[in-house]
């Protein structure tokens, strides 16, 4: 439970990660939170020759108003977001969800851009941030580029990032006030990831759902959208739920594991999709 | 290996440690500070949980290096001038321990809580304690004192 032994800087500014994970090579890692790095470093399923740790830049620790959508520095912290008055009043599901991961303890320490970066299909931040169409910052060497969510996480804990890149900043929507949401999800023990989890995020129109946007959490490699439930939900009454969402599972790839078996994990989804669209069409 | 400074209980240390060194051990045996326990070793129990800046977080997943030029606050500092912290009170006389393992994690774990919610209501108090885990089961007098603590700091 002791990790390999790596060698530790810290990380000045983004521009000075930058340049320390060009010197390091790829053996390097960058540190934020700590809380998904350090327990596998500690099982020695990563061995980080050189850690970067960004945890003194607290000038990536904020949360702005951007007009049509809220900037999220990348080292904010759950437990940060979970208390922040602009994502309760204009983006909640993302408060709401810092609030599920982990504990207190956990939350003051884990980053949203740690997470992101982290990249586990299991993870709940990577669903939420895909179902609400949200975008990364990242930096690098050749400067700043911006990639949707859905861009971002390609693989098993793969993501977009390069090797000398910093994921700096995640900017959501802010959600139209007739705009419901929900994350659900479902685990045997309070803090064990999802075993299925789904957010939803439901855009009322004259008493039908204008549009609905729905992201899986562990039912692949990545998060995955439910594009036939949003599309059978297009337009639809709210009475159309129920039907939609058995076809929450269509185009998904879950394993089978110690917690549930594929099949299993896609009997959660299709009855957690229309638990969280119908708590999304109520809040 | 790394020099560092921290403050844990109000005094200032400096040491040479390696950066793979976590900070429940720094704390046990670079400052023989055995308050801080041990116990699931994976974030998950809470044993080990002090308080950074005043936050409570667990000390098995952070690195001492981490902790250069910040506060940390076991419960062996707790107590001002002799006198126990008035949550320490609490799970005296409310009888908040069985064991004893998890008591230091769940004593901070409470103190910090309470400063991000003064008046929390017994649901509120299960939920803040989700991550700190007593495998006496003595959770019922734990979320008692926790009670009694809010009542008399708020």
């Amino acid at each position: 439970m002791i990790p390999m032994a790596f060698d530790y800087e810290v990380a000045e500014s983004v521009d000075h990660a930058i340049d320390l994970l060009g010197q390091h090579g790829e053996d390097s890692k960058l540190l934020a939170g700590g809380h998904s790095l350090i327990p596998i470093m500690r099982l020695r399923l990563a061995a980080p020759t050189v850690l970067i740790d960004l945890g003194r830049l607290e000038e990536l620790r904020y949360v702005r108003d951007g007009g049509d959508h809220l900037a999220i520095g990348a080292m904010t912290r759950h437990r940060d977001l979970l208390f922040n008055d602009l994502v309760k009043e204009h983006c909640g599901i993302v408060g709401w969800t810092a609030g599920l991961l982990g504990d207190p303890s956990v939350q003051h320490r884990g980053t949203l851009g740690g997470t992101l970066s982290h990249g586990d299909s299991s993870g709940d931040m990577p669903s939420v941030i895909t179902a609400l169409e949200g975008e990364l910052t990242i930096k690098g060497p050749q400067g700043e580029r911006t990639v949707e969510a859905a861009d971002f996480f390609q693989d098993y804990m793969m993501t977009d990032l390069g090797e000398q890149e910093v994921v700096t900043e995640i900017r959501v929507p802010k959600l139209a006030p007739g705009t419901g949401w929900s994350y659900k999800k479902f685990s045997r023990r309070s803090q064990d990831w999802a075993t299925v989890g789904v957010a939803a995020v439901v855009e009322r129109s004259n008493g039908s759902i204008g549009s609905a946007r729905i992201a899986l959490t562990s039912m692949g490699a990545t998060p995955i959208r439910a594009a036939a439930v949003e599309q059978a939900l297009s337009g639809a009454s709210p009475d159309a739920v129920a039907e939609a969402s058995q076809s929450a599972d269509e185009g998904t790839n879950p394993s089978s594991d110690d917690a549930a078996s594929a099949e299993f994990r896609r009997h959660l989804a299709r009855v957690f999709t229309q638990r969280a669209v119908e708590e999304a069409l109520g809040r | 290996m790394r020099r560092i400074q921290v403050n844990v209980n109000g005094v200032t240390y400096e040491h040479e440690v390696e950066p793979r060194l976590l900070l429940v051990h720094y704390l046990r045996e670079g400052l023989n500070l055995t308050g801080t326990m041990v116990g699931c070793n994976t974030s998950n129990c809470g044993a080990c949980t002090v308080l950074l800046n005043g936050e409570s977080v667990k000390s098995c997943t952070l690195f001492a290096v981490q902790a250069d030029g910040h506060e940390i606050t076991t419960v062996q500092g707790l107590q001002t001038n002799g006198d126990w912290h008035p949550m320490q009170t609490a799970f005296h006389e409310n009888h908040a321990l069985q064991c004893g393992y998890c008591t230091p994690g769940m004593i901070l774990a409470s103190v910090s809580y309470l400063k991000e919610n003064p008046n929390p209501n017994e649901e509120d108090i299960r939920e803040a304690l989700e991550g700190n885990y007593c495998r006496c089961t003595g959770y019922e007098n734990i979320v008692k004192a926790v009670q009694q603590a809010a009542g008399q700091t708020s």
